[in-house]
């Protein structure tokens, strides 16, 4: 689903070049379900905007889903945004002016479906959410919670085949930081290749992965094994 | 472009922000609001001046004697001269671009000058060939005009203008074969005529008996003098050069030196006509310099505060991006905006606009003829409708510009 190779990003500003990416090599099956983890400033959002195509990188090669997305216009990382990729933002960035069902739907809305349609399946991936009653509140008379859980019904509305959620529990409480890693776990299980960026070890224990970013390097993988994480073999002889 | 859905997402976005659409909206309403109220006023000033002038000769001129002011062959200046009789079939003669030439008397408004048994009135007395009437129109509500007949005999008859009419005789009386005396002599009525103008030499038609020119000079005493002459110049034919000409044989006539420049007074019409023009196409360039610039300004807010939008939405339009939107549909959603707002707020100030004009004009439909029927034309509410969709395209350019430039990732993790 995800390859890629050599993959170096820098952030250059008038004085200063900053080396964010330093050459990663990451390979993400269909289906997976994966955490990137590390401390703030190793590289592991700007790595999650690459996949998502929110972001350019300098040098390497990212094919997602066979595809080399590389020196795209911007029209067609639109698309690609919109048909493969759904996001999931600890911020959650729903619109404020726009109640739940309109916020679910509005990737439709790119996507030109037609109005009374799209407004039919926001309302269905609503109610897989729980959150049916709340279809016509606004972002502010909800809870973190209840956000999120939008966010989630908003990222899946147009049948995407990767779930990127970056820090999605950054902004809940332990509480709803499991309903919402409960909700994200169903959603692997389904069949959505999920990544997560986090720092909290709770949340990355939750996934079958866990890729741990040094300073714009993989420093090394565990893979769940029985429910417990343990180092890949190969990334161990890379440790030493 | 007629997606109807495109429209319901841009209403929404505009619904949804009701006071900030109001404030970005508001320019370009007041605006049109000024506009279509400033360019009523000014057809109704020009209406009015021209309902005034209309029924009116545009292509007359006016001659008067007056004193002399320079000596010549051995008269001295200040001399007193007159137009004559004879002059007439001399200038008929030289100015083949004359079309019609009237001369006149006057005769002031004695009190009580125009009687019919008990009743009576003061008007003013005018003797005027039936060329006259080609002149300074009046509509007939009773018999007819003078003619060639009556000037030729000397015929004892008049025309009584419309007022007379009602004070002199019933209501629904047939006036003509009536006598009325004026100024002590008796004439039959052939006719009642009434004013269309709002321009008139020496005296409102409606509230003036005319006599026929020959029989006013015999029965008044009038010797061969004429007060005052009427020409009319030829279709195509500059007033100005009849003019002249006709100024130049009544100096040769009367031994006026052709240097005096005050020896005979003229009028043209047809010059104060064009200065009406002039001054009508002045007030109209004015009104639309004021007015498209006030819309401007209008325009020039909307584009400011879609500016100060655009940087206040860059998070939902990150987000737009991140969702699937590409440069083109945010755009088109800017500039749509910007569209929709300009033109809503602007047809509402030509409907607000259009309904004052409205009241006002009916208020004014009694009074005051010199501001008659404001209004503006159908054709004029479409054009402004184009500019306006012009001007909201315009207006949203920049911004739609700025929010194109606005990259997901910065916007989405600007907190």
């Amino acid at each position: 689903m995800i390859e890629i190779r050599q993959l170096h990003k820098s952030y250059r500003t008038e004085a200063l070049s900053l080396h964010v990416l330093k050459g990663i090599d990451l390979e993400i099956s269909s289906g997976e379900y994966v955490s990137i983890m590390g401390a703030s400033g190793s590289g592991k959002s700007t790595l999650l905007n690459i996949l998502g195509i929110l972001d350019t990188y300098d040098s390497g090669e990212y094919f997602l889903n066979g595809t080399l997305i590389k020196n795209l216009s911007e029209t067609q990382a639109a698309l690609y945004r919109n048909e493969m990729i759904g996001f999931v933002f600890q911020s959650f960035n729903l619109i404020n002016f726009k109640n739940a069902l309109e916020n679910v739907a509005l990737p439709l809305y790119y996507k030109k479906v037609s109005r009374k349609k799209r407004n039919i399946i926001a309302l269905e991936h609503l109610d897989r959410m729980g959150l049916k009653d709340w279809a016509h509140h606004m972002p502010n008379e909800m809870s973190g919670g209840q956000k999120q859980r939008v966010a989630i019904a908003r990222a899946l509305i147009s049948n995407p085949k990767i779930i990127l959620a970056d820090e999605p529990t950054g902004a809940l409480d332990s509480k709803t930081t499991v309903e919402v890693m409960e909700v994200l776990t169903n959603l692997n299980s389904d069949g959505i290749t999920t990544i997560i960026v986090t720092h909290e070890p709770s949340v990355a224990d939750a996934t079958n992965r866990i890729i741990h970013l040094k300073d714009g390097m993989i420093e090394y993988e565990t893979r769940k094994d029985n429910g417990v994480h343990i180092p890949t073999p190969s990334q161990k002889s890379q440790m030493v | 472009m007629f997606d109807l859905d495109r429209w319901q997402e841009i209403w929404i976005t505009i619904t949804h922000n009701k006071s900030r659409s109001a404030l970005t909206a508001f320019g370009v309403f007041w605006g049109m609001l000024m506009l279509i109220l400033m360019v009523g006023a000014g057809n109704a000033l020009e209406q009015g001046i021209f309902s005034q002038i209309e029924g009116f000769a545009t292509n007359s001129c006016f001659f008067e004697a007056e004193r002399t002011t320079v000596p010549y062959k051995g008269f001295q200046k200040g001399r007193r001269w007159n137009i004559t009789n004879s002059d007439i079939p001399v200038i008929k003669e030289k100015v083949s671009e004359l079309q019609y030439i009237s001369p006149m008397l006057f005769s002031e408004s004695n009190d009580k000058n125009v009687v019919r048994g008990d009743k009576n009135g003061s008007y003013r007395i005018k003797g005027s060939y039936p060329e006259y009437d080609l002149i300074e129109k009046s509509k007939m509500v009773y018999g007819r005009y003078i003619n060639d007949i009556d000037i030729a005999e000397k015929r004892k008859v008049c025309v009584i203008g419309e007022r007379i009419y009602e004070v002199l005789f019933q209501k629904g009386e047939d006036p003509t074969g009536k006598q009325v005396r004026v100024n002590g002599i008796y004439f039959q009525v052939i006719g009642v005529a009434r004013g269309t103008s709002g321009v008139s030499i020496g005296g409102n038609t409606t509230e003036s008996v005319v006599l026929p020119f020959s029989t006013m000079q015999q029965a008044f005493n009038q010797g061969n003098i004429v007060h005052l002459l009427a020409v009319t110049a030829k279709d195509e034919v500059p007033v100005k050069k009849v003019q002249d000409q006709v100024t130049e044989i009544l100096k040769q006539q009367h031994q006026v030196s052709p240097d005096d420049k005050d020896a005979i007074w003229t009028l043209n019409i047809e010059e104060q006509f064009k200065m009406f023009n002039y001054l009508g196409i002045g007030i109209a360039a004015l009104i639309w310099i004021v007015g498209l610039g006030t819309l401007f300004a209008g325009a020039i807010g909307v584009s400011n505060i879609m500016l100060v939008t655009v940087r206040e939405r860059t998070k939902e339009i990150g987000i737009r991006r991140a969702l699937g939107a590409t440069p083109r549909n945010i755009i088109g959603q800017i500039l749509s905006e910007s569209v929709v707002l300009t033109v809503l707020a602007g047809l509402l100030g030509i409907v607000l606009g259009v309904g004052l004009l409205r009241a006002t004009g009916i208020v004014l439909s009694q009074g005051d003829q010199f501001f008659k029927d404001p209004q503006v034309s159908f054709g004029m509410a479409v054009g402004s409708l184009i500019i306006l969709i012009v001007i909201g395209a315009m207006a949203g350019y920049i911004p739609a510009q700025r929010a194109m430039m606005i990259k997901p990732v910065e916007a989405i993790s600007e907190e």
